[in-house]
């Protein structure tokens, strides 16, 4: 029987090979297998693309069609709490531009099993809070700056301090890890920063008074809101922020479940494999969501030309068409000067192998009909023998 | 402590504002005030804001004391017998006119019968909330409100009678239509603005039923008979101008029939209608090219008036002719003088305009179409009494547009036509429906409006009865004849050599990017290439240095500019706009080398 797959393994994926090994009944004979296996490679070739299908048009068509009916709706409330989504055409521009700064990051954090199940609501929303990003400005009602010595005084709000847990040494721990030249004093009430450096002036004080105002006290690094979840049996946590890397650091976080919406972080943290995957997921998350039916191999296209490169492309002039390897493909898409002058002052070669720029010189584009040749084979003339 | 600001800018303080308020009022209404003034009391940011300023929407309503509205009979009666007038009401502070923000402050009754001591105004007439064209149409308070819009944008459009002088002026683009008539439902409006002195539109008999498919998506079927009996025919004026301009050095233009050495003397044939003064003559049948005002103009630059030159007239042609796709008959000459005392001359074309497949109807309701056939009069249904429709409307126009109106205009102009008189649709006070329908069985027809029609190709009975009655209906300024536009061969642009663009310049349509795209997407690859042949050329490129070379054919040779005779010269076929670029390129110092191989 393991002959009869090996015969095939050249002619169909591995993945479909695999399918069918795992659905075969035992008492399947090796010439009933067969048969399957050849019905397989049959169906397989009639699905695959014809060459010279002008595959990327079409999906750019197929794509653009139905996104000409997506209402430019940006906000919407995702049902629990208010949380702000930006859905529709805006979130298809953000990926496909692939934006690093997003509108609305967001992340999705699934829990391991004793977390996940947990029947007491208080002790994830303690681990909710745990994620959340207490700041410096959070916990302090006032920030003074003694024009004598120029000292900061941060006056901390201490009832707040006791609702998320937070201890003055922990505050000052905080600030120093993350604060270097100053010297700190634990006040109770509050904490008093001094400068080391003996020169130091009222500018300076002001500058680093803004300055701590954003440290991290406790919690990840930009996740500024959380809210815990019911999904089917088990609780999730949806944030506003995204930390991806830091995130899954954390002990309770089950991180082959957790995403993010920031498809850069992915490829930083997962890898560009991950991204791609991601980009798909994301597009037709949108695509789903406004009720529009759009085949996800056209999606899937689009993610494979925006990582082809290892690295996350956005499909702008700076991202993939600045890869195109023809000028005038280049030039016909925005900043044609730009292009034109940089081609000229290394003398590049245009192949004229791609459809913009046949279609510029009016030539058979290399595509469908145009694309095959024929090749003679000529008789040797007399002097060639 | 209320604060005061006159036209925004602050003037003072007050201590008892509602009484400051009714004070100003009061003198504004005595007259002792300017009427332009109004005055609003904002409570919320403890101010009084007195407007006085320009541009501010403003409209009238009746004063109210006390639950009594200051407009009585003894001021209609007055109103009637013509003693006085709307501006006498405004100064007699009966009528004043409230902006946006004092109407913030008051409070207006909608009908006289709502009032309460507690109301400051009496709305005047619900109608006043529409506009002068929106209030035109019957029974418009059945209608939805975008169809309203809509309907009155298309009065905006429709022909009429526009000017009882229309024949001794010279109006650019207009239309008189031929048999306007006033309309058999009508409203107030109608008689308030004297409609029946430049009316616009027909009635016409109108069924509502499907024809053969002739009238889907909103097209309409006419009756050839009728048309032939004047429905919808119109005539179009266009008056054509010329003027003698003075040029710097005492030269002047000159209105004649050009010399055969004038530069850019067309052919003798297209100034055969000139008479000797240069000017065609009325009643002449004009079509595209024809001179109708003949015109030399002096050179335009004076270095070519050099004495010693060979040609022996330098003047150039300027004459008026007609453009693509124009024609009709002189109507109308003027031969006048214009502010700068330069000689003017006006010739006015006419041309009958017959409804023809493609011109635009529409009734006041909004439900504009198109002509989709136009039948025989012997091939038109028609009803037992022997009434044949002028003009049929799809039922598909109906539901989802919910011009109830329409219907209703069609049963009222029913009643109107057959008992001889005019019905009153005016908005909200219009005659009642049902009182038409009883009017309508009295008269002896089905009151429901349905009659029995008979196929008129066949004779057979409809197994439908079918609702048919008497509309208003409007040809709209949209015609065919100045639209109808196609192209095979024509002008080129001289830059890229591709067509040109537009009507007038009888110009291609544009196979545009997303219309290349299907092209790619279907994978034709070579009828795409066809498609953009338009400016394709064959040139010669220099094998050595990649340039585009020279074919001299009176030579019989070809040769590069810069490699000179003893070069290979091949030939490519590319587009001109592609070989236009190459040179731009050239321009810009930038080297374009065609590097050609086989492509076989």
């Amino acid at each position: 029987m393991a002959d009869i797959f090996s015969e095939f393994e050249d002619r169909l994926p591995q993945k479909i090979i695999d399918e069918i090994k795992n659905s075969l009944p035992k008492s399947a004979s090796d010439a009933k297998v067969k048969k399957i296996l050849e019905a397989a490679y049959e169906e397989y070739t009639i699905a695959k693309v014809s060459p010279g299908e002008s595959v990327g048009l079409i999906s750019a068509e197929s794509i653009g069609e139905p996104g000409t009916q997506m209402t430019l709706n940006t906000f919407h409330f995702a049902g629990v709490a208010e949380m702000n989504v930006t859905l529709g055409l805006p979130r298809i521009i953000e990926i496909l531009d692939g934006r690093k700064e997003l509108d609305n990051p967001m992340m999705e954090i699934y829990l391991k099993k004793p977390y996940a199940t947990g029947k007491k609501i208080e002790e994830l929303r303690q681990l909710a809070l745990q994620i959340k990003e207490t700041k410096l400005r959070d916990i302090s009602t006032e920030l003074s700056i003694n024009i004598a010595d120029f000292t900061i005084e941060v006056k901390l709000d201490k009832d707040k301090m006791k609702g998320i847990e937070i201890t003055n040494s922990k505050v000052t721990d905080a600030v120093s890890k993350q604060l270097k030249g100053y010297n700190i004093k634990d006040n109770k009430d509050s904490i008093i920063l001094k400068s080391r450096s003996k020169e130091s002036t009222f500018n300076d004080a002001y500058k680093t008074k803004e300055k701590i105002k954003d440290i991290t006290i406790k919690g990840v690094k930009g996740i500024s809101q959380v809210l815990p979840v019911k999904r089917e049996d088990e609780f999730v946590i949806i944030t506003a922020g995204s930390n991806l890397a830091d995130v899954l650091q954390l002990e309770e976080v089950d991180a082959y479940r957790t995403t993010t919406n920031n498809i850069f972080e992915i490829e930083q943290v997962l890898g560009i494999e991950a991204a791609r995957q991601s980009i798909v997921n994301e597009i037709f998350k949108v695509i789903e969501s406004q009720g529009l039916n759009v085949d996800v191999r056209h999606i899937m296209l689009v993610a494979d030309t925006m990582c082809v490169n290892g690295s996350l492309k956005g499909i702008t002039r700076y991202g993939v068409v600045s890869e195109k390897s023809s000028v005038l493909a280049r030039a016909s898409f925005e900043t044609p000067i730009k292009h034109i002058i940089n081609a000229a002052l290394v003398g590049e070669v245009d192949n004229l192998d791609s459809v913009v720029e046949n279609v510029m010189i009016n030539q058979p584009i290399p595509i469908g009909t145009g694309l095959p040749s024929l090749s003679v084979k000529q008789p040797k003339t007399a002097k060639e023998k | 402590m209320v604060e005061v600001y006159i036209n925004s800018k602050f003037a003072g303080i007050v201590d008892n504002p509602i009484e400051f308020v009714n004070k100003v009022r009061e003198e504004r209404r005595k007259g002792l005030l300017t009427h332009n003034l109004n005055i609003f009391y904002n409570e919320k940011a403890n101010e009084i804001q007195l407007e006085s300023s320009k541009g501010r929407a403003r409209r009238p309503l009746i004063i109210v004391k006390d639950g009594v509205p200051l407009l009585t009979e003894r001021h209609i009666k007055q109103l009637e017998k013509n003693e006085i007038s709307w501006s006498d009401l405004v100064k007699q502070g009966v009528i004043e006119y409230l902006d946006a923000a004092e109407e913030e402050n008051s409070l207006v009754a909608f009908f006289e019968s709502e009032l309460t001591p507690e109301h400051s105004h009496l709305e005047i007439t619900p109608l006043a909330m529409l506009g002068y064209c929106t209030s035109l149409v019957p029974y418009s308070n059945f209608n939805q409100s975008t169809r309203l819009n809509a309907g009155s944008k298309n009065q905006k459009q429709a022909l009429g009678f526009y000017a009882s002088n229309f024949s001794v002026r010279m109006d650019m683009d207009v239309n008189i239509l031929h048999y306007a008539q006033k309309p058999v439902v009508s409203t107030i409006m109608h008689d308030i603005s004297n409609y029946d002195k430049h009316p616009a539109g027909q009635n016409l008999v109108v069924a509502i039923m499907s024809y053969k498919g002739y009238n889907m998506e909103d097209a309409i079927i006419l009756n050839k008979g009728s048309i032939e009996r004047g429905l919808g025919r119109s005539t179009y004026y266009r008056p054509s101008i010329a003027e003698e301009l003075r040029y710097a050095g005492g030269l002047i233009d000159e209105i004649c029939i050009p010399d055969k050495d004038v530069k850019g003397y067309k052919t003798e044939k297209d100034y055969r209608f000139l008479e000797d003064d240069g000017i065609i003559y009325p009643e002449a049948k004009v079509k595209e090219g024809d001179v109708v005002i003949g015109k030399t103009s002096p050179p335009r630059f004076l270095s070519s008036m050099e004495e010693y030159s060979l040609a022996s007239s330098t003047r150039r042609e300027s004459s008026i002719n007609l453009k693509h796709g124009e024609e009709g008959i002189v109507d109308f000459v003027l031969i006048t003088e214009n502010e700068e005392g330069n000689k003017l001359i006006q010739a006015r074309l006419r041309d009958e305009r017959i409804p023809e497949i493609g011109d635009k109807f529409t009734s006041r309701h909004g439900q504009k179409g198109i002509v989709g056939l136009i039948v025989p009069q012997s091939d038109m249904p028609f009803s037992s009494n022997g009434i044949i429709p002028d003009l049929i409307f799809s039922p598909h126009g109906i539901p989802s547009r919910m011009t109830i109106a329409h219907l209703i205009e069609m049963l009222a102009g029913k009643v109107g036509a057959l008992a001889g008189r005019y019905i009153n649709g005016t908005t909200f006070d219009a005659e009642p429906e049902e009182r038409l329908r009883k009017e309508l069985l009295s008269l002896g027809f089905m009151e429901s409006g349905l009659e029995t029609l008979y196929n008129g190709q066949t004779g057979e009975q409809y197994l439908t009865k079918i609702y048919i009655g008497n509309m208003y209906y409007l040809k709209l300024k949209h015609m065919v004849a100045n639209k109808i536009h196609s192209r095979a061969r024509g002008p080129i642009q001289l830059l890229t050599r591709q067509p040109t663009e537009g009507r007038a310049k009888e110009g291609g349509l544009r196979l545009g990017e997303m219309e290349k795209d299907t092209f790619v997407a279907h994978g034709a690859s070579l009828l795409l290439k066809e498609r953009f042949d338009s400016d394709k050329t064959i040139v010669p490129v220099c094998e050595s240095c990649g340039i585009i070379a020279i074919k001299d054919n009176y030579k019989n040779k070809s040769y590069c500019t810069i490699c000179g005779e003893n070069v290979e010269v091949n030939y490519i076929e590319i587009s001109y706009a592609f070989k236009l670029m190459l040179d731009e390129f050239k321009s810009l110092g930038i080297y374009p080398k065609l590097q050609l191989e086989s492509k076989y």
